[in-house]
């Protein structure tokens, strides 16, 4: 599965926004984010409840962020969202403010727990979902990772954990970019068969084109795929989208010293 | 104490809707009672203590408050990121009870030895850690930590350990305690070694030195103003901890009086497991030996340091 999809105007706006942050910090893990911007745009546009003036209400759907370096996309959503003012995304990085290269819980509104070390997401979701049930809450748990982040063990734990708790209220979202940071996942620790994997783990699981918007629109849509197992969803996307220069690219995996040129010429893949 | 500390789990779950039970792959009919009453907040997750730390931090983000259970090495140096990043850097209330502090597990050898487990915790902003000394106290601590709203790593024992402490003295985290007076000096101990020092300076006293036992069950937050005037009052400070001189107790005095009274420095020896993986088996007892975590080690220790200025010659 190749995504070809042809980015619309929303899809640009958000990748604007991603870029302004990029300029504010002069850095930041621009292909990591931009595999991911449809797969946030249709959760938070399409999906997830939630109130970006009260971010701890209680019935929210709590959406959690493990491959946290991907944390300009989630930035851009939750400013577009008005979880925060949108000028903030031009002090990304900056000593004073609260949008660092990593996203921290308590710090930034909207944001559920604090990521940048890989392999935490999935287990604290865990937790959070058995937490929900105890509690009665139709509240859902979504836990996006990165796909060189699933070479952490602690995510197959925590994947067994999910299956034996029957955590329908659980989703588990792969943004298989097919990249790492050094190269190709398939050279450096191969996932394959990845669908497989996470079937033998118990999950429900589909694939989709990760920058497809309708194709995550459905999938979404239909959570949970079965009424007693956590769901994943494998979403095929490419690293860097929306920019022929960084697509597929490794070396655009986290980019620092930015330019006013480098700036421009992202700018003009979005005209 | 590990007993103590397990029914007080469950008692604290009868009373407190917020208390949950995790364990990694605990011995059969752990809290079995506590299963059948609240299955819903009982957990035996299996052997994969990375998850199970991130799972009691999710947990503790929706309110509740994780009592998690295994062997010390185990949540320790297999999930020391997910201490630091899930539990300490989002400072939530979940309480790690730590089976086989320093040389309990002596015959299993050095993977479960937990020489090193107060250093390293010690070493994690918004981390408490505490060393009971006994069951009694134990339980009173257990009653205390539903509300303290940070992680806290709970140092368990090898169990049947004498009872010293006294209820009258209470229990405060962060606050040490008085075992016994003296103005000669003063040991300042953490865990079961207070015990050894007790006997310790019960001894010293038939040779004429009035010796202090401050019981530090507390070592982070260190009870800065409890023990700097005990330290100031005597002539010789001895340490004494079941875990390595790296970085625990004795470190954290050091550290106390080089910032508070630098002119105390000299006078402090500190005794505890030597900086290296133990290579012998047979009991902990073998080990305390070894590591001269004896009272005749003790009592050598202190009266070499007062009477001569050297701790152990």
């Amino acid at each position: 599965m190749t995504p070809m999809t042809v980015l619309d105007e929303r899809s640009r706006h958000l990748r604007r926004l991603v870029i302004d942050a990029l300029k504010g910090g002069g850095r930041g893990h621009l292909g990591s984010s931009m595999s991911m911007v449809e797969i946030l745009r249709v959760l938070y546009d399409d999906v997830l409840r939630y109130r970006p003036t009260d971010p701890l209400w209680a019935e929210r759907d709590r959406f959690i962020l493990s491959k946290g370096h991907g944390c300009l996309a989630l930035y851009a959503l939750l400013a577009d969202k008005g979880f925060f003012p949108i000028d903030e995304l031009l002090g990304f990085c900056r000593p004073e403010s609260r949008l660092g290269g990593h996203p921290e819980r308590g710090k930034v509104p909207g944001v559920e727990a604090s990521t940048g070390a890989l392999g935490h997401g999935l287990p604290i979701g865990v937790g959070i979902a058995i937490a929900l049930r105890i509690k009665h809450s139709r509240a859902r748990v979504v836990v996006l990772t990165g796909d060189g982040e699933i070479n952490e063990g602690s995510n197959w734990e925590a994947a067994m954990s999910a299956a034996k708790h029957r955590l329908s209220n659980l989703t588990v979202l792969v943004d298989y970019n097919k990249l790492q940071s050094y190269g190709p996942t398939s050279e450096v620790l191969d996932l394959e068969p990845l669908t497989d994997k996470w079937r033998a783990f118990g999950f429900a699981v589909k694939e989709v084109d990760g920058h497809d918007v309708q194709q995550l629109k459905v999938a979404l849509a239909s959570l949970p795929f079965e009424a007693s197992r956590p769901s994943a969803i494998i979403c095929h996307t490419i690293k860097g989208k929306g920019f022929p220069f960084a697509e597929g690219n490794p070396e655009w995996h986290h980019k620092s010293g930015l330019t006013e040129t480098d700036i421009h010429a992202m700018y003009d893949c979005l005209k | 104490m590990r007993k103590a500390a397990l029914d007080c789990v469950h008692e604290l779950s009868q009373s407190d809707d917020r208390v949950v039970f995790i364990g990694s792959d605990l011995g059969p009919g752990v809290l079995s009672k506590m299963r059948a009453e609240s299955p819903e907040r009982w957990f035996m997750e299996g052997v994969s203590e990375q998850h199970v730390i991130g799972m009691a931090a999710g947990l503790a983000m929706e309110g509740f408050i994780p009592y998690v259970n295994t062997i010390a090495t185990f949540l320790t140096r297999r999930c020391f990121e997910q201490v630091a990043v899930d539990l300490c850097l989002h400072d939530l209330p979940v309480r790690l009870i730590a089976n086989g502090g320093g040389g309990v597990y002596a015959p299993l050898g050095p993977t479960h030895l937990a020489i090193e487990d107060i250093s390293i915790m010690r070493s994690l902003p918004n981390m408490t850690v505490i060393a009971p000394c006994d069951a009694d106290e134990m339980r009173r601590l257990m009653a205390v930590t539903p509300d303290w709203p940070h992680p806290i790593y709970i140092r368990l024992a090898k169990g049947g350990d004498p009872i010293v402490s006294e209820a009258k003295n209470g229990f405060s985290i962060g606050r040490s305690i008085t075992m016994r007076g003296g103005s000669d000096g003063l040991f300042v101990t953490t865990g079961v070694m207070t015990q050894v020092a007790l006997e310790s300076a019960y001894l010293l006293a038939k040779e004429g030195l009035q010796i202090a036992v401050q019981h530090v069950h507390t070592v982070k937050p260190m009870d800065e103003e409890g023990l700097l005037p005990a330290i100031a009052r005597v002539r010789a400070v001895v340490t004494v901890e079941e875990g390595i001189v790296n970085g625990g107790l004795g470190s954290a005095i050091l550290e106390l009086c080089s910032t508070r009274d630098p002119c105390s420095l000299s006078k402090i020896h500190r005794l505890g497991i030597p900086d290296v993986f133990p290579k012998r088996y047979g009991s902990q007892q073998t080990l305390l030996d070894e590591w001269g975590l004896t009272v005749s080690g003790l009592v050598t220790a202190m009266r070499n340091r007062i009477r001569n200025g050297v701790p152990d010659e």
